[in-house]
């Protein structure tokens, strides 16, 4: 974890109140209007631009990234209100080094526009933290909001069965 | 050639003039290339053979797929065809969209769009085809739709890896000093085995880029093809699992500024009364300014960030005129019904309809009406697009489906030439054909004449996204049939009416040009079936209703898949005729149809007995060249009716990749479904109703049934694949409810008659 936050928002003089995020590991220092939602503090203020903007009321759930392990809609979640350590879907894997899920989902070839699955991987994520063999049931219970126009949902649902068998192998 | 002149005297809605023009005088245009937009962007040490190919010193092989890529998967088949005649890995290759350029107009996008049927070979139908592919070129459509992108690539995409390495193998036979005939390549190099002797590509790749492309090249036959036919690891997926910024949404430049819109939530209307108080003085708010299009009228909101601009938008005190369309869906309803009432374009005409029905016993007759709603795209990435408009040269960074259209219509809006606007297109968090429109690229090109130079990001709210859409039109239509003595329909008459979405495309994009002759998509599904009864009448009638309505995945086949088969289900039933059987009696003359409907039939176990509470129903739509057949499963649960499986099987004459074209008639059939099951935009005070994912739903994970896909090449010609499953997923559905619970809906949404779990 860095020691020294840096900045990345280049507009900091919004009327805001500063305020200190570990996002990802990493801490960052922003200004911000503290009914600002955490989504566009990630994108705008942080650069993060993983977590994604859907529809803004929790309902399809692209923007889902997780605050102490537990996953939340961060569209709608105020970042004056984030207490906890904030990963993204940049956080928990990267392309030399994926995480059993993001294996997974690149194994069964899951994403067609690719735009919800971000949201979708963060929410599978945290399913198998929580569930390490899940049924049929509880990935219909974890995965129910979130929104696919693709519809890519057989492929979620065998690759997270195939990540559970990619966890359990210790990849 | 009495035909010839046939058609040249005929009006199509696009390019009646163009057409004539093109086959009489524009020949020469059409077989003069236009000039390769790489040239003038290469790296150093990087050569370029084609608009397609560009290879490095270092052997970077770069493949230019210009087709947008919104989740079907394009980029990587695209890049397959050139990569398969090139003899390269798609692992070996960088794959890029490219510039937007005239060089990648798409032909097959306007081949399927006369008026003719598909399967019509007649010389007529050809030379329509011929004729509308010239006119793709002088329109020089850059677009991605129609289902048309690989037909369209196939040969040229083929042709430029093919032509590529030729060049690159005449290069090295002159450094190695070794006759051409004796070299062979493989994974992006050229070997001579007995020698021992090889070059990279890269090697000679600038030597190669100068020579004459040869006269004559032959390509791989099917049997030899090692990546086409087979199922590829999609090139884009390692970005898409990891969160890269790859989306217009995810565009961030230096000194960027953010920005929002507030459109007129009435179409058309001007803003009679605005008041920016409130708005501007909120912190992070800079400007507010107006934006007039043709799409419309309403405000930008440039502001620091998304959120700023968020608030001040809905902190505007506006007020619209009227519109000048009816103000709610019933009133819209009304003119849809009145126009059904008019006489429109006749697109099948077979036999004698009005004499078959004249002495029909009335118990003969099956009569009745069907009417689908306005449909919202609903990507899951809302509309946006960045500009900067610096210097008088205009970037814009987005997704879409029609780079040359944003280049040109961009470039009239901000005042400039087109050679002072790159448009740079990003992959797509879904299209569907909502990305065919260029609002949010105009949007955005306004405001950055605002800003001084500095580019801005403009995001639309969800609601704004699903308040300014240009919608799947809704229809109506009436349908009668007269059964003969063994059940079987001997006449059909089917009338369809439905706002034309080229009338009103052509306002949105081309609104000098008139919207003449008749607009086929009204019709599309339902007139061009590869069913034989021996008098079959289709008319199309537009109706005057002004909501923007514009291309929805599938377009009309989404409308009369639904309409012609429900039907062809309920003459099924009144004729006590097996729905499988009718079909395959009905399409005998059609090989390939009847192969699909017995395929899906197998698999589905069409026939057998099913336990108390589950039911099947099966529909078949032909459309963009392929024929597909679905049967979906129904039980009836405590909590509603819960689809438990659908079989697909789809013949599209070749499948270039077999995972990728599974992967989206299950998309396609979801789409579908979806749209089946809950959708439908409904107008009041003369706005749209629905403003989100909480009255605008998709199917949800836990509604989705198990899919079982064959895919079957037993048609000659080459088919579309993204768009071909939805057409008959509603239908199978309805008439699988109709199988279940004997309640036959002919109304979508089927919520509104029944509850899904």
């Amino acid at each position: 974890m860095a020691d020294r936050p840096f900045c990345l928002g280049l507009w900091t003089t919004t009327k805001g109140i500063p305020m200190r995020l570990t996002v990802d590991g990493q801490a960052f220092d922003v200004n911000a209007d503290p009914e600002m939602p955490l989504l566009w503090a990630l994108r705008d203020l942080m650069g993060k631009t993983g977590p994604k903007f859907g529809c803004g009321i929790a309902a399809c759930g692209a923007c889902t990234v997780h605050v102490d392990g537990q996953p939340v809609r961060s569209c709608s979640l105020p970042v004056g209100e984030v207490t906890g350590a904030v990963t993204t879907i940049e956080g928990i894997g990267t392309e030399a080094r994926l995480h059993p899920v993001q294996q997974a989902w690149l194994e069964e070839q899951v994403a067609q526009c690719g735009y919800c699955q971000a949201g979708q991987i963060m929410s599978a994520v945290a399913l198998l933290d929580e569930v390490a063999d899940p049924t049929d049931a509880d990935i219909d219970d974890a995965m129910g909001g979130n929104l696919c126009r693709c519809g890519t949902y057989p492929k979620i649902r065998a690759a997270i069965k195939r990540a559970v068998v990619l966890k359990t192998a210790g990849i | 050639m009495a035909s010839v002149g046939k058609i040249a005297r005929r009006t199509f809605l696009i390019g009646a003039a163009a057409i004539a023009g093109g086959v009489a005088v524009g020949y020469y245009y059409y077989r003069k290339p236009y000039p390769n937009p790489l040239e003038g962007d290469l790296a150093a040490d990087e050569a370029t053979f084609n608009p397609y190919v560009k290879i490095g010193a270092d052997n970077t092989i770069t493949i230019v797929a210009p087709r947008a890529e919104m989740g079907q998967g394009i980029s990587t088949t695209l890049a397959a065809m050139v990569a398969e005649e090139l003899d390269v890995g798609l692992d070996q290759i960088k794959v890029e969209h490219g510039p937007a350029s005239y060089a990648y107009f798409n032909a097959a996008i306007l081949e399927e769009g006369g008026p003719f049927a598909f399967f019509d070979e007649s010389m007529t139908a050809e030379i329509v085809r011929a004729g509308m592919g010239v006119v793709g070129k002088f329109l020089a459509l850059q677009g991605t739709g129609g289902s048309a992108s690989t037909l369209d690539g196939f040969d040229k995409m083929r042709q430029a890896g093919a032509t590529a390495r030729q060049m690159l193998i005449a290069a090295a036979a002159q450094k190695l000093g070794i006759a051409a005939a004796d070299l062979e390549t493989a994974n992006g190099s050229i070997l001579h085995k007995a020698l021992g002797k090889s070059l990279t590509y890269g090697a000679v790749a600038a030597t190669a880029a100068t020579m004459a492309p040869p006269a004559e090249i032959r390509l791989k036959d099917k049997a030899d093809w090692k990546l086409l036919g087979k199922p590829q690891k999609r090139i884009d997926m390692l970005a898409k699992v990891t969160g890269a910024p790859i989306f217009g949404i995810d565009v961030t430049l230096p000194e960027m500024l953010y920005g929002t819109v507030k459109m007129s939530p009435r179409f058309w209307a001007k803003p009679v009364k605005a008041d920016f108080s409130n708005a501007e003085k909120m912190p992070g708010v800079i400007k507010i300014v107006p934006i007039d299009t043709n799409y419309g009228h309403g405000f930008g909101i440039i502001a620091e960030n998304t959120w700023a601009a968020f608030k001040a938008a809905e902190a505007i005190d506006a007020e619209w005129a009227d519109p000048e369309y009816p103000l709610d869906s019933a009133g819209i309803s009304e003119v849809l019904k009145q126009a059904l009432g008019t006489k429109g374009s006749v697109m099948r005409d077979d036999g004698d309809v009005d004499t078959a029905f004249a002495d029909a016993p009335r118990e003969r007759i099956v009569k009745t009406d069907y009417a689908v709603p306005y449909l919202a795209h609903a990507t899951m990435e809302p509309m946006n697009a960045t500009a900067r408009l610096k210097d008088g040269v205009l970037d814009i960074w987005c997704g879409n489906q029609a780079p040359t259209l944003v280049r040109q219509l961009c470039a009239n809006a901000v005042g400039i030439e087109q050679d002072k606007v790159s448009v740079h297109t990003t992959f797509m968090g879904g299209g569907f054909g909502r990305r065919i429109e260029v609002d949010y690229a105009l949007c955005a090109a306004l405001m950055a004449k605002e800003t001084a130079g500095r580019p801005i990001k403009v995001i639309w709210t969800r609601e704004e996204d699903m308040r300014h859409d240009a919608y799947r039109p809704a229809s109506v239509g009436k349908f009668q049939a007269r059964l003969g003595n063994d059940g079987m329909p001997v006449a059909v008459d089917m009338t369809i009416a439905s706002p034309s979405l080229i009338a009103s495309t052509l306002r949105r994009l081309f609104p000098s040009i008139p919207p003449l002759g008749p607009d086929k998509s009204i019709a599309d599904g339902a007139y061009d079936q590869p069913y034989t009864i021996p008098n079959y009448r289709v008319s199309g009638i537009a109706a005057p209703a002004s909501i923007p309505v514009g291309f929805w995945r599938s377009v009309g086949c989404s409308i009369n898949g639904f309409f012609h088969e429900g039907f062809m289900d309920e003459i099924a039933t009144a004729g006590k005729v097996d729905p499988v059987e009718l079909r395959k009696t009905l399409m005998a003359a059609y090989p390939a149809a009847v192969k699909v409907v017995e395929k899906v039939a197998a698999m589905a176990k069409w026939g057998e007995a099913l336990p108390a509470g589950k039911a099947k129903g099966m529909a078949f739509t032909l459309s963009f060249g392929s024929w597909v057949g679905e049967i979906v499963q129904v039980a009836d649960t405590p909590s509603g009716i819960r689809i438990e499986k659908v079989w697909i099987a789809a013949d599209v004459g070749t499948a270039l990749d077999p995972d990728i074209i599974e992967a989206q008639l299950i998309s396609a059939a979801i789409y579908g479904l979806s749209a089946a099951m809950g959708q439908e935009i409904t107008f009041a005070d003369g706005m749209v109703e629905q403003s989100n994912f909480h009255d605008y739903d998709a199917m949800r994970i836990f509604q989705c049934p198990a899919f079982e896909v064959a895919i079957l090449e037993n048609f000659h010609k080459m088919g579309g694949v993204g768009e071909v499953g939805t057409p008959p997923a509603a239908p199978a559905l309805a008439n699988a409810i109709f199988a279940l619970t004997g309640k036959r809906i002919r109304t979508l949404p089927l919520s509104k008659e029944v509850t899904f779990a």
